[in-house]
């Protein structure tokens, strides 16, 4: 039934090109389909998982070459994996997003929002943390000295690039400390049951200092001896997303190198976005002679937070918390590593509080790391939706694990105008805890 | 009228938005579940019935055919586009209406999921029965149009015995209700005829469906055999005891490899064939059957029997078999799934043929089907990539029809005749028989210009082209 087409070479090509043995196992049976939050949002096939494999591979087979509207579908792409979760052939749709993320950038394909993104943020700030560190500094002088302000009654933001007037406006007050690596060993307060590394990250400890050290604390409430080194870095999750397969390979290897010599035997990350990055360190690293093996204990090694206490197991905290709280999951945490009963079982060890479960809890807050500044669109209706299975809970306490989605949530209730906190599990835990 | 002209009708009509007619989006209506493929011209996407009313009496003025699409998971090319067609799709016409639990009854537009339906009237105790195995993912539209089946309709019967009423849009664009939310209708049962008549005969725009209580117990057995002949006759036993399950299905060896690829379902490496039983009614009743069944697992030759209450751990059991089919990409990229059915004693001989035809025409064949109906789903596994692949694949399938047909049975269960079984008629119907099918469609659609070329072989001899006979309802 197939048309007679004259066929092009195929429009992928190099070492990091899609694998055809990951494309092809897509049957396009559909099941994926009502679990794809752009696809609940838009009714279009076009932006559903099926519909872009479908495009990457009449790209493969040199049907059509890549397009500026067929990059406008694979950008679309939250890379949330929920279809990766139900996918019933077990198809790597992240790994091949990635990989065709990749081919476009080489192709200098990339819509201009996310080419500008690139430039100033994935390919500057993140590979530096030091960089990094300073430019959030800046920021945070800028809005103490109320310039924020000035700026924003001045109406001078409208003539800022659109994405970045958009992240401008999201820029919540930056953590009163940040949360800075350090040689210094956090010492558990009990009898000690193992060492592990705390991964700092890139805008988790600028942002969400606090949480940070509620990390700390948690762990070493818990018989870990936490250490956060110096000389570690984003993990690259980032890049990686958008395409940017090398950089992302060479901050994997400056946190493998940081993170391993500690001598620790588990290292663990309270971002659920890093801690599904670094179990894929050995998938990233894999034809690197010099790093293939560490990758690939890098990977075992790595827990995510909520993961790691419920296997200890944690203590599970003696004093009342009478609250009621809800909780989203983050598609990193749910999706990619099919962690979903870990941060519940948590939340449900404390007393006094109950958890009230909203509609569609893994259904993408449209955060989805610089999504929300490339797509925001799409981004805006996500939330929208969101917020709404948040209101129908009546709970205005949000928890969740990952810091995007906890910037996207503020965001949404910021727009709404209503008040409501976003907390990380281990946030919760932390009070539990001080309370005893 | 030429074609950018006949665009902004269409989009006149429904929105600019909502209309897709760039050839780099079009390639993804190309294809549905199965393994034929047509691009259409364009996609048209109504809100409501008078824009689906007013785009199919703008083709029909237009000479241009149409097709009905709800998600493209169909499994016979039902929603391929006609050459020269446009595709008409209900992804947004996607709401619930109304639900009558007292009634049991609900009133549903034809892109709701069928799996969205389900769980919202369980809120009330009640279910839709009819259970695609691409239940979370196929619209009840779509359903209509093919009488789609799945393990569940054993007991309760297909998506037919479960509709009450449409409203439909024929091909000039006219308007008319079939059936009604009564329980019975009198006269020709219209609604009947139309289930089943993959869009040829029209497009349903709101569909009344039959909502059934939620049983008060269910119980699933998970029997591991050896292999598909032992399995057969643990069928035959359970049936014999006079027992009717609400779901008997089975996987072989080969789809079971396949379901161990993606995610361990628990299935043992030496597991021949797994069957899923799944019994419902009152707690006394399905406990005391239940014994029945579990002593019939063993006694006809079980490695292992795993049985479950609660809806989490029946949810397990049933994992691998929803799986399957999706499952089946980690052995070859395409499959083409054969949907024949056999009176059930044959079932252990015509799978044995179905392994011949495997080696004869050196094509893997998995088996993953509904055991307690006789619907067989023999998946024959390729690479359409592989040059002279696909028409080998086709010969097969041929060849596993005949052997359905020889055996008693037929050439569809569940799927629709669609584009892949079409050539396959003539082994089951006479010329005759098919002038006499399609005067039942010119009555609906003289100008066949509603998916035309599919269910009857190519050149079958069309009625000439006449004046609609069935009136139709007053909307």
């Amino acid at each position: 039934m197939t048309e007679p087409i004259t066929l092009l070479p195929s429009g992928f090509s190099g070492p990091d090109a899609p694998a055809e043995a990951d494309l092809y196992r897509c049957v396009h049976c559909g099941l994926c389909l009502s679990s794809c939050p752009t696809y609940v949002e838009t009714a279009l096939e076009m932006e559903s998982p099926r519909g872009r494999i479908a495009l990457m591979k009449a790209v493969n087979e040199g049907r059509i070459e890549i397009t500026p509207r067929i990059v406008s579908h694979w950008e679309a792409c939250l890379q949330c994996r929920a279809c990766e979760a139900v996918c019933p052939s077990g198809v790597p749709y992240g790994r091949i997003m990635e990989r065709t993320r990749a081919q476009v950038k080489n192709a200098g394909l990339q819509s201009k929002e996310l080419k500008r993104f690139s430039k100033f943020f994935l390919n500057s700030a993140l590979p530096n943390p030091g960089k990094l560190r300073l430019g959030a500094h800046l920021i945070r002088v800028y809005q103490r000295l109320g310039l924020q302000k000035l700026l924003r009654l001045s109406h001078l933001l409208h003539l800022l690039p659109g994405g970045i007037a958009r992240l401008e406006s999201q820029l919540p007050p930056l953590s009163k400390k940040f949360f800075v690596p350090s040689n210094t060993v956090h010492k558990t307060q009990g009898e000690k049951k193992m060492a592990v590394a705390l991964l700092s990250g890139c805008v988790m400890p600028l942002m969400q200092g606090p949480t940070m050290e509620a990390t700390v604390r948690v762990l070493t409430r818990n018989g870990c001896d936490v250490v956060v080194p110096p000389g570690q870095g984003c993990c690259g999750a980032l890049n990686a997303h958008a395409g940017d397969i090398a950089n992302s390979r060479s901050m994997a290897r400056t946190n493998i190198d940081s993170l391993m010599a500690s001598g620790v035997e588990r290292i663990i990350t309270s971002s659920a976005g890093c801690g599904s990055s670094m179990k894929e360190y050995a998938e990233l690293l894999k034809d690197d002679p010099e790093y293939q093996e560490k990758a690939a204990r890098f990977s075992e090694m790595t827990s995510d937070v909520t993961e790691f206490l419920v296997g200890l197991p944690f203590h599970a905290p003696t004093a009342t918390v009478t609250r009621k709280i809800t909780y989203q999951d983050p598609c990193h945490l749910a999706h990619a590593q099919r962690i979903t009963t870990a941060p519940r079982i948590i939340l449900n060890s404390i007393p006094g509080l109950e958890l009230v479960e909203m509609e569609n809890s893994s259904l993408c807050c449209g955060g989805a790391g610089i999504y929300s500044s490339t797509q925001p669109a799409l981004s805006k209706r996500l939330l929208s939706r969101k917020m709404d299975s948040i209101e129908e809970t009546g709970v205005n306490e949000v928890i969740t694990a990952n810091p995007g989605c906890m910037l996207q949530v503020e965001q949404g209730f910021k727009a709404k105008g209503k008040s409501g906190k976003v907390r990380h599990v281990v946030d919760i835990l932390d009070e539990a805890y001080a309370l005893e | 009228m030429d074609f950018s002209q006949f665009l902004k009708g269409l989009q006149g009509i429904v929105g600019e938005q909502n209309v897709v007619y760039h050839a780099d989006d079009l390639l993804v209506f190309e294809y549905d579940g199965s393994v034929d493929r047509r691009l259409p011209d364009a996609v048209v996407f109504p809100g409501n019935t008078r824009e689906v009313s007013q785009v199919i009496s703008l083709a029909y003025e237009t000479g241009v055919p149409v097709v009905g699409r709800g998600t493209g998971t169909g499994l016979s090319g039902g929603a391929i586009s006609p050459p020269g067609g446009i595709q008409v799709a209900f992804t947004r016409m996607n709401k619930i209406l109304e639900v009558d639990t007292e009634n049991r009854m609900a009133l549903v537009e034809p892109g709701v999921i069928n799996l969205h339906l389900d769980t919202r009237v369980r809120k009330d105790s009640l279910r839709y029965a009819p259970d695609p195995s691409s239940q979370k993912a196929c619209s009840l539209g779509g359903n209509i149009a093919e009488n789609s089946g799945g393990p569940h309709c054993l007991a309760y019967g297909t998506t037919t015995n479960h509709v009450l009423g449409m409203e439909v849009v024929l091909e000039d664009g006219s308007i008319v209700n079939l059936g009604s939310l009564a329980r019975e209708t009198i006269g020709y049962d219209l609604r009947g005829v139309f289930t089943g008549s993959e869009g040829t005969f029209g497009i349903a725009t709101k569909i009344a469906v039959r909502l059934l209580p939620v049983p008060e117990a269910v119980r699933t057995f998970l029997g591991i055999f050896p292999d598909v002949e032992t399995a057969c006759t643990a069928v035959s036993a359970v049936i014999e005891h006079g027992i009717v399950p609400a779901a008997l299905e089975m996987i072989d060896a080969l789809t079971i490899q396949a379901v161990q690829n993606v995610s361990d379902a628990g299935y043992p490496d030496d597991a021949g064939a797994v069957l899923l039983i799944e019994l419902e009614g009152l707690s006394d009743e399905v406990c005391e059957i239940g014994r029945e069944v579990e002593a019939a697992l063993w006694d006809t030759g079980a490695t292992l029997v795993r049985t479950a209450e609660a809806a989490e751990e029946r949810q397990q059991l049933w994992v691998g078999r929803n799986g399957a089919l999706g499952a089946l990409g980690s052995i070859a990229p395409n499959y083409f799934l054969v949907d024949g059915v056999v009176p059930r004693t044959q079932l252990a001989r015509v799978l044995g043929r179905v392994a011949d035809i495997s080696r004869e025409y050196d094509i893997p064949i998995a088996n993953v089907f509904h055991a307690g109906d006789g619907n067989l789903h023999p998946c024959l596994l390729f690479d359409e990539r592989k040059e002279g692949t696909l028409q080998r694949v086709m010969e097969a399938g041929t060849a596993v029809l005949q052997v359905c047909v020889d055996a008693g049975g037929t050439l569809t269960g569940e799927h629709g005749v669609g584009l892949e079984k079409k050539e396959q008629m003539p082994l089951v119907f006479s010329d005759d028989d098919m002038a006499a099918m399609i005067s039942v469609r010119d009555s609906f659609a003289p100008d066949n210009t509603l998916n035309p070329g599919k269910i009857f072989p190519d050149g079958v001899k069309q009625a000439a082209h006449g004046q609609r006979t069935f009136p139709g309802m007053p909307v």
